[in-house]
């Protein structure tokens, strides 16, 4: 069905000094939305780059696709530098936010549209079109218009007709971010499922974190227009290099310590008079004075305030329910330490104003500098 | 938002060859057919009698009193019609929009009849109803020394003529007001009427200097109604026709268009340039919610008798000179006859078939060419794009009257001899109503999201591929919406042609025109009436065609 192949025609991509300045719109100054960066995407590997909006995440997916002009550093696909090579000659394929229908085409010529513009014979057309609506599972309504499918049907014609013609590289730009939560969740999972299937090299853009750990290989955070981190999904929840990647990816506490020396690998440190030995606080934590530990809430736990593991004491200010987890808003040091309770279910919780001891999961905190 | 940057438009059209030959050939018909008239003006203008560079008929020209006299009746007509016909079209605009006005429809429908009539019907109907033998000077009210040529009745002529161009910029901006402003006026406590003086009047402000502007250009510009109904108020547009074909002073022409030129070109870039940066519409995409129409009485009805009245005006008017078409000898013998169609027939077949057949040619290129630009300066980034875009719509602000003298500046010598052919006439044509497609194309462009062009172009289309097999069939609408007014307005086109006219070719409008000049006014009258038939019927195929063919798309996108 013509999808067997597609691993051997799927490439490496390489992002080297990549800088876009933009002219700003009323003229006067420059925008620096790229700011030299660099990245492998190995062949079949799923990459996603997270970041805020405004970023730089965007215009680098519209630089590999050839709609922006890198105004430095260049673009290797499969080796070869592509600076003068077309969106439409790059042998790739995207995946847009709003799908990019084409609302005067019917579901089956959108899918065949890239096929027919490379002029196959019309049986290789339709064969290839057929086996991607067979897969796609959109073959029942292939006479009908974008505008008359749902959200996520349109979804998937989109992605049917990116994959149709065999890029060497997949781009998504934010594809589900249209869709409603339930049908995000079961359409990352598919189109993860599929993109391994077919092994094909994939540059994915989002702005959701959870979507960025569910469907990468390695995610590749991004801020201000130069890359923060680039490491697995786990590698990077659990040790984060700077305070932004630890608070954009998942909830952290973010506590200021004295480092007081090391034991070993473990960090010795001052939180607010008391004393803790942190096992492992990565390796971006500083050697000695000044720091700040990272512990996610789930690393938090609420004890009894007389406890000898309570490293801190406060007053609980707000309990939210969740159903999955309780949260608990404890001000503490200048700041509001979250705590989150898994499975509260027939636990007792405590209440909105008791005084308790907040203690922390020793193995799970990390010591970043500022 | 940001914006492309540095050289990288250049390295992007030299990639694209089939771009890089669309852009060099829509610069190459622009500076033929737009640009280097003007030059030829403009340098025609300064050459003495012998050859040489001379500012001696321009010094003339501008310490002439006759000149000043004619530049200053133009003005000062200009401006008067601007402020009649932009009042009027405003509150038909707020009638329509802002209140429960009864019989919008056929409000609606009266502001469209003057945009798509043939030329010279409101002044012949001035004639019949207040002329020597008019209708109500003469038969109704016994007066028989009324002089209805002059200033006067240009005023009320252009005034019912172009509101229709105030009321559509008007209707434009007033209903993408956000209605969420005005409702939070209406919350905050203001009454109806002040926020009417307080929020709907000065958020409307640039809307009303555009239509004065655009007004004042078309009036400034108006060669039919002055050419049969100025008397002795001579305006430029006029008087650069008449020394040209009159006085055979080509020169004085030229200097005439060249002070004509001015003043339009100055509107034109002031409601252009200036005014686009101080609009307050709001576009958002998002949808808003619907507008609350005003219900008091004591405001609907004096607006729905004042829009009666114009609407009574205009019927008035092109039911006189349907009836003219129709009686004997208007004013003396109202008894009914076929005799003027039947001159008209043997006269005027000729020139209707030209014009029809000249039109036909012209409409699809004018159609193709909007579009194409409209394409060009909207989604493509070339060197020169806003050039494109200013030279393009600059044919809106040219009058006819310095087309045509440039034009038979321009190609009654070699290299390019082109007067006397209908293949100029078809250019003619199509440069001037260009910006109309242009308009209606861009506004769609900037509706439809840019990223389906870019899905054509990574699936492996070129931009040529892209433009016809995702572009231009979603831009169909636009196109045959274009194609009906580029029809009627080269049917109904008179200034520019003028001047290129020749005996193989001449047009049904410049046969009306001299039938004014032999005072055969019924005969004019029965021609208007033939040329209003065919318009209409013409109107009806091609909306049958954008029915036929446009419509699917639009049912798709939703």
């Amino acid at each position: 069905m013509g999808l067997a192949d597609f691993s051997s025609r799927s490439t490496d991509v390489s992002l080297q000094r990549l800088t876009k300045i933009f002219k700003s719109m009323d003229g006067s100054g420059e925008v620096v939305a790229v700011n030299d960066i660099s990245l492998d995407i190995k062949t079949g590997e799923l990459v996603t780059i997270l970041g805020p909006s405004g970023c730089g995440k965007t215009t680098t997916l519209r630089m590999v696709a050839g709609f922006e002009f890198p105004t430095a550093g260049s673009i290797l696909i499969g080796g070869k530098d592509v600076a003068p090579v077309p969106p439409n000659k790059r042998g790739i394929s995207m995946v847009f936010q709003s799908y990019a229908l084409f609302p005067h085409l019917n579901i089956y010529e959108n899918i065949a549209y890239g096929l027919r513009v490379q002029k196959l014979p019309a049986s290789e057309i339709a064969g290839r079109t057929r086996a991607i609506l067979e897969l796609m599972q959109l073959t029942s309504m292939q006479r009908r218009y974008p505008s008359q499918v749902s959200g996520g049907q349109q979804q998937r014609i989109a992605l049917a007709r990116a994959i149709v013609i065999e890029p060497s590289v997949l781009l998504f730009d934010e594809p589900l971010s249209n869709l409603d939560a339930k049908l995000r969740e079961y359409m990352r999972d598919e189109l993860r499922k599929l993109q391994k299937r077919l092994g094909i090299t994939s540059l994915y853009v989002t702005h959701d974190q959870e979507e960025a750990m569910a469907i990468s290989d390695r995610i590749v955070i991004m801020q201000d227009g130069v890359i923060r981190q680039v490491g697995s999904p786990r590698a990077i929840y659990e040790h984060p290099e700077s305070i932004f990647v630890a608070t954009f990816m998942g909830k952290a506490n973010i506590l200021p310590a004295e480092i007081l020396g090391r034991d070993g690998e473990a960090a010795l440190v001052d939180l607010a008079g008391s004393r803790l030995k942190i096992p492992n606080p990565g390796h971006a934590a500083p050697k000695a004075g000044k720091g700040n530990l990272v512990v996610r809430p789930e690393a938090v736990k609420i004890v009894h305030v007389e406890s000898a593991d309570a490293s801190l004491k406060g007053k609980i200010e707000r309990m939210t329910y969740f159903g999955n987890i309780a949260r608990y808003e404890i001000p503490v040091l200048g700041t509001t330490i979250l705590a989150e309770r898994y499975n509260p279910q027939g636990a007792r919780l405590h209440e909105e104003g008791e005084t308790v001891g907040v203690s922390f999961e020793m193995d799970s905190v990390r010591i970043l500098k500022e | 938002m940001i914006k492309q940057n540095r050289a990288t438009p250049l390295t992007h059209i030299l990639r694209d060859p089939v771009l890089l030959f669309f852009v060099l050939l829509v610069f190459a018909g622009l500076s033929l057919f737009i640009l280097f008239p003007l030059y030829k003006i403009l340098a025609y203008s300064v050459t003495g009698e012998n050859g040489g560079f001379s500012m001696a008929a321009a010094i003339e020209a501008i310490t002439s009193p006759t000149y000043l006299r004619t530049f200053r009746n133009s003005l000062v007509l200009g401006l008067v019609t601007a402020c009649i016909a932009t009042t009027i079209g405003y509150i038909f605009a707020y009638a329509l929009t802002r209140t429960a006005l009864p019989f919008k429809g056929f409000f609606k429908a009266i502001a469209t009849i003057p945009v798509i009539s043939p030329p010279f019907v409101l002044s012949l109907s001035m004639i019949f109803l207040f002329g020597r033998n008019g209708l109500i000077t003469r038969k109704l009210l016994g007066i028989d020394n009324f002089n209805v040529y002059g200033m006067h009745s240009l005023v009320v002529v252009q005034s019912i003529s172009f509101f229709p161009i105030a009321y559509l910029t008007l209707t434009g901006i007033l209903e993408k007001l956000n209605p969420a402003v005005e409702d939070a006026a209406l919350n905050l406590g203001a009454s109806r009427a002040r926020i009417f003086r307080t929020v709907t009047l000065p958020l409307s402000l640039p809307g009303i200097v555009s239509a004065l502007l655009l007004v004042f250009i078309q009036s400034m510009e108006d060669f039919s109604n002055p050419a049969v109904i100025s008397g002795n108020f001579s305006t430029l547009a006029v008087e650069a026709y008449r020394t040209i074909t009159g006085m055979y002073d080509m020169r004085g022409g030229a200097m005439m268009a060249l002070l004509l030129l001015a003043p339009t070109l100055m509107a034109f870039i002031l409601q252009k340039y200036w005014l686009s940066g101080k609009s307050f519409v709001t576009v958002t995409g998002k949808p808003t919610s619907g507008r609350q129409l005003n219900t008091d009485p004591k405001v609907v009805w004096p607006l729905f008798g004042f829009c009666a009245a114009i609407a009574f005006i205009v019927i008035l008017f092109y039911g006189t000179v349907l009836v003219g078409a129709f009686v004997k000898i208007w004013g003396i013998n109202f008894s009914f006859t076929l005799a003027h169609f039947k001159y008209v027939m043997t006269l005027g077949w000729e020139p209707l078939k030209n014009s029809a057949t000249l039109a036909l040619f012209a409409t699809p290129l004018t159609g193709m060419l909007g579009m194409i630009i409209a394409f060009l300066v909207v989604r493509k980034e070339f060197p020169g794009r806003r050039l494109m875009e200013f030279v393009s719509m600059l044919t809106f602000a040219v009058p006819g009257t310095v087309v045509g003298i440039g034009y038979i500046l321009a190609f009654n010598e070699k290299p390019f001899l082109l007067t006397g052919t209908a293949f100029l006439i078809v250019m003619a044509f199509t440069f001037r109503n260009m910006p109309v497609g242009i308009e209606a194309g861009t506004s769609t462009l900037l509706q439809i999201d840019k990223s389906i062009e870019e899905a054509s172009s990574i699936l492996g289309a070129s931009s040529s591929t892209t433009f016809r097999r995702i572009t231009l069939p979603m831009l169909r609408q636009a196109f045959f919406s274009g194609l009906v007014y580029s029809f009627v307005r080269s049917m109904t086109a008179v200034s520019a042609v003028i001047f290129l006219i020749s005996p193989r070719w001449n047009l049904s409008t410049i046969s009306i025109f001299s039938l004014f000049e032999s005072s055969k006014y019924s005969a004019a009258a029965a021609f208007i009436v033939v040329m209003i038939v065919i318009i209409i019927i013409a109107i009806g195929i091609l909306d049958r065609l954008v029915k036929l063919l446009g419509a699917p798309a639009i049912r798709q996108q939703e």
